[in-house]
């Protein structure tokens, strides 16, 4: 879902990159008073996951590919904050290394990825997650926060189309939302995957049980 | 070795081995714009141009191995990004 430079106008580029541009200042801001020494090796790992993770496109229908995103994963495994970093760390690399995604769009990009997919991701996590503390549950509140938070990222960079002129709603955003909600039930899986690795080896990480589970499952 | 070592290993053996195996068909975006006929705008020269443009590292014959050494050297750019970022964040906290 990288967009490339061409797509968008630059009005819209700009407003796009000063929001994320905020959001990223204020993430490094809630995390500069409780950054756990412990969790800076694992925020890396999570970039580098997403960023292996996403060089693999999966086949999903008719000719077309999807890949995994990762933005509501890691806001799963780190918390939102921690998550809008990793997830704009993977785009920079991304668009300056890589040439994926437009340098002039990467502010879309991380407002699409990044930030949107990892807030709305983890607000239906905790929302879903609210029903039970058992692990099926939080299983199936992962599956639905990544399936949502590619749905918000698709309605999101629809919009930013047609905002620019590029694309007419009416086309868009039924073709948009139509291939991602395929790709989304991708998302879904290798999160739930991801989180079972996760919660074999690091049940203290996710799904963060209390001491007494822990040491009951040693 | 930590915990993290390992999950690291994975994350490179995942972006190396893997990688040139992805399927090579448009994405959910790129599709849509082929066929609402907007694809055409993102042709031309790269805003900047980009050291190992889509993911294929330059002068390696095999497209494959190319591919995995982007993979690899992806994964390890965005680690010690985020390895660099947190330090300093942890150690503003210090600071302040």
């Amino acid at each position: 879902m990288h967009i490339p430079d061409g797509f968008l106008d630059l009005q819209t580029s700009v407003a796009a990159g000063a929001i994320s541009a905020g959001a990223v200042v204020y993430a490094s801001y809630a995390l500069r008073r409780r950054v756990d020494p412990e969790k800076i090796p694992v925020m890396g790992v999570a970039g580098a996951f997403v960023f292996a993770a996403q060089m693999i496109n999966f086949p999903v229908v008719g000719g077309t590919s999807g890949h995994l995103v990762g933005a509501a994963l890691v806001a799963i495994l780190l918390g939102p904050w921690a998550a809008v970093l990793v997830m704009t760390a993977v785009l920079v690399i991304q668009c300056f290394v890589f040439q994926d995604g437009g340098v002039l769009a990467l502010g879309a990009n991380v407002l699409n990825m990044g930030l949107v997919g990892v807030l709305l991701g983890y607000a239906t996590y905790a929302s879903v997650g609210k029903i039970s503390r058992r692990v099926s549950v939080r299983y199936v509140a992962s599956f639905l926060a990544a399936w949502v938070a590619v749905m918000a990222g698709a309605f999101l960079c629809s919009w930013e189309l047609i905002i620019s002129g590029t694309a007419a709603p009416q086309v868009v955003l039924p073709a948009m939302l139509g291939v991602h909600a395929l790709i989304g039930v991708g998302e879904g899986v290798i999160t739930v995957a991801a989180l079972a690795l996760v919660s074999r080896s690091r049940p203290d990480i996710w799904p963060a049980l209390e001491p007494a589970e822990v040491a009951q499952q040693k | 070795m930590k915990w993290w070592h390992w999950a690291l290993v994975v994350c490179l053996v995942v972006a190396a081995i893997l990688s040139p195996f992805a399927s090579p068909w448009p994405d959910g975006l790129e599709r849509v714009a082929e066929r609402l006929g907007f694809a055409a705008r993102a042709e031309g020269p790269a805003t900047v141009s980009a050291p190992i443009p889509d993911y294929v590292f330059p002068g390696i014959a095999s497209e494959g191995l190319a591919t995995a050494i982007a993979g690899l050297i992806g994964a390890l750019l965005v680690f010690a990004l985020l390895y660099g970022l947190g330090k300093a964040l942890a150690h503003s906290d210090k600071s302040a």
